[in-house]
């Protein structure tokens, strides 16, 4: 059982891990997809965010990572004031599968 | 009607952002009830609104992480969410994403993501729609049997019951998890969450649609407890992912904040509905939206195969999808208000 389970592990890692890596080694040959940002019809905030990702793709993206769960979390309290209103019990219900 | 369009600073194509909120407002409900991200809607939306496929993916990420933030904060309050369990599926779900992404942006350099994306879908919706209905066709035959024999099945007894004999497996450290109310090896949900991570990571897609049937089938999480911690996960591993992804140029936050303006009405709304329908209901449903979405894929496809009628099949699959998102996220606004207003009516009488 022990040996057949590690035979199924040794499987399951091999088309996880190495797999990947054969297909990125393959890879290696085409060029490299480089995107630069078009600012010429941009104007305020746009231009700043397309100039910030054209100049620095690390804060661009440090940037975006801080701000989609600090949107989403302003977004979520004004939603959950919106829904308290309703008179409903928001912090229980039945446990079933049926 | 030129303010109904919005230029997007990074990938420069115009979008028209009604339907950005629209689409926001749909997977919003439908990921909120079903604890996925919704990416296998947004997706082919994006891309349907004008967005290249890349973007469409990595904007569907970095929406779906501030989405599954605050559905998980609803969750959270019902008691739906195994946090331990979570935890512990976003080293697996981690390392699978980042292997899954590393190989499409190989796929995208030799020019066949879109093809290997879409094929992938298609097998996986239909694999995910079969284990949904062969697991209700199981309980439905244990209730004719229980009642033939006079009997009735437990209220929270299940058809397709694989996670037991995972369960036997005893690789040390055993875990037990509260909410979830399992005890396994750790290694279980590791290696699950590892597998579901990369498909994740190669779809594009947070990995709700996977996991969420996984946690029921492979782990044995309760079809509540399942969505609310995969919503968690979907969190987490959305946030990873948008960092893969916006660092290799490929997110557009503009679209992804008017999403959310929509998205967080709609989450909040299929979450309470989880209120007021039973797990099978919601596993239903799961599986009827699976088989519309593989359809809409196939679609796609075709429409690649014979190019005099791909307009045809660009439309079909369009419509398809768009109503797909109308029709599930009314049936669950429907349950949720119906619900809502017997809740409220009972307390009522319950004061008088």
């Amino acid at each position: 059982m022990r040996k057949l389970w590690s035979k199924i592990c040794g499987l399951g890692f091999f088309m996880t891990v190495a797999l990947p890596q054969l297909a990125l080694a393959a890879g290696e040959k085409a060029a490299p997809l480089v995107l630069v940002a078009d600012t010429r019809k941009l104007s305020g905030i746009m231009k700043y965010w397309a100039d910030l990702y054209n100049e620095s793709h690390f804060w661009f993206t440090a940037l975006t990572v801080v701000l989609i769960p600090v949107i989403g979390l302003i977004f979520g309290v004004l939603a959950d004031l919106v829904m308290s209103h309703i008179g409903i019990d928001l912090k229980s219900r039945d446990l079933a599968e049926h | 009607m030129d303010w109904l369009y919005v230029l997007m600073p990074i990938s420069g194509v115009t979008i028209f952002w009604p339907g950005l909120v629209i689409l926001g407002v749909g997977v919003g409900i439908i990921g909120g009830f079903f604890g996925m991200g919704g990416a296998w809607m947004v997706t082919p939306g994006l891309n349907i609104l004008g967005f290249p496929m890349a973007f469409a993916i990595g904007t569907d990420i970095a929406h779906m992480a501030g989405k599954s933030l605050i559905s998980t904060m609803r969750h959270g309050k019902f008691g739906n969410v195994d946090y331990k369990l979570g935890v512990i599926m976003i080293v697996g779900t981690v390392g699978g994403f980042e292997v899954g992404a590393q190989m499409i942006m190989w796929l995208e350099r030799i020019g066949h993501v879109e093809v290997v994306v879409r094929w992938m879908y298609l097998v996986l919706l239909g694999l995910i729609a079969w284990m949904v209905f062969a697991d209700v066709a199981k309980k439905r035959r244990k209730e004719r049997e229980a009642a033939a024999r006079g009997e009735e099945v437990d209220k929270l007894a299940t058809g397709i019951e694989w996670h037991k004999t995972f369960h036997k497996i005893k690789i040390p450290p055993m875990m037990h998890f509260k909410m979830a109310q399992i005890t396994c090896s750790a290694w279980l949900p590791i290696i699950i969450s590892f597998l579901t991570g990369w498909l994740a990571g190669i779809l594009g897609i947070g990995g709700g649609l996977i996991r969420m049937p996984a946690l029921i089938y492979f782990i044995g999480c309760p079809t509540h407890v399942a969505v609310g911690t995969d919503l968690f996960e979907v969190m987490i591993s959305g946030l990873y992912g948008t960092a893969s992804y916006t660092y290799k140029g490929r997110t557009e936050l503009v679209a992804a904040i008017i999403m959310l303006v929509g998205a967080a009405m709609g989450a909040q709304v299929g979450t309470v509905a989880t209120k007021y329908i039973k797990g099978y209901g919601i596993r239903i449903a799961f599986g009827l939206a699976v088989i519309g979405c593989a359809i809409s894929v196939l679609l796609k496809l075709m429409a690649k195969w014979w190019p005099p009628l791909a307009t045809t099949f660009d439309n079909m699959a369009t419509t398809l999808i768009l109503g797909l998102v109308a029709t599930m996220s009314l049936y669950i606004f429907v349950k949720m208000v119906q619900g809502a207003k017997q809740e409220v009516a009972a307390k009522k009488r319950g004061m008088s």
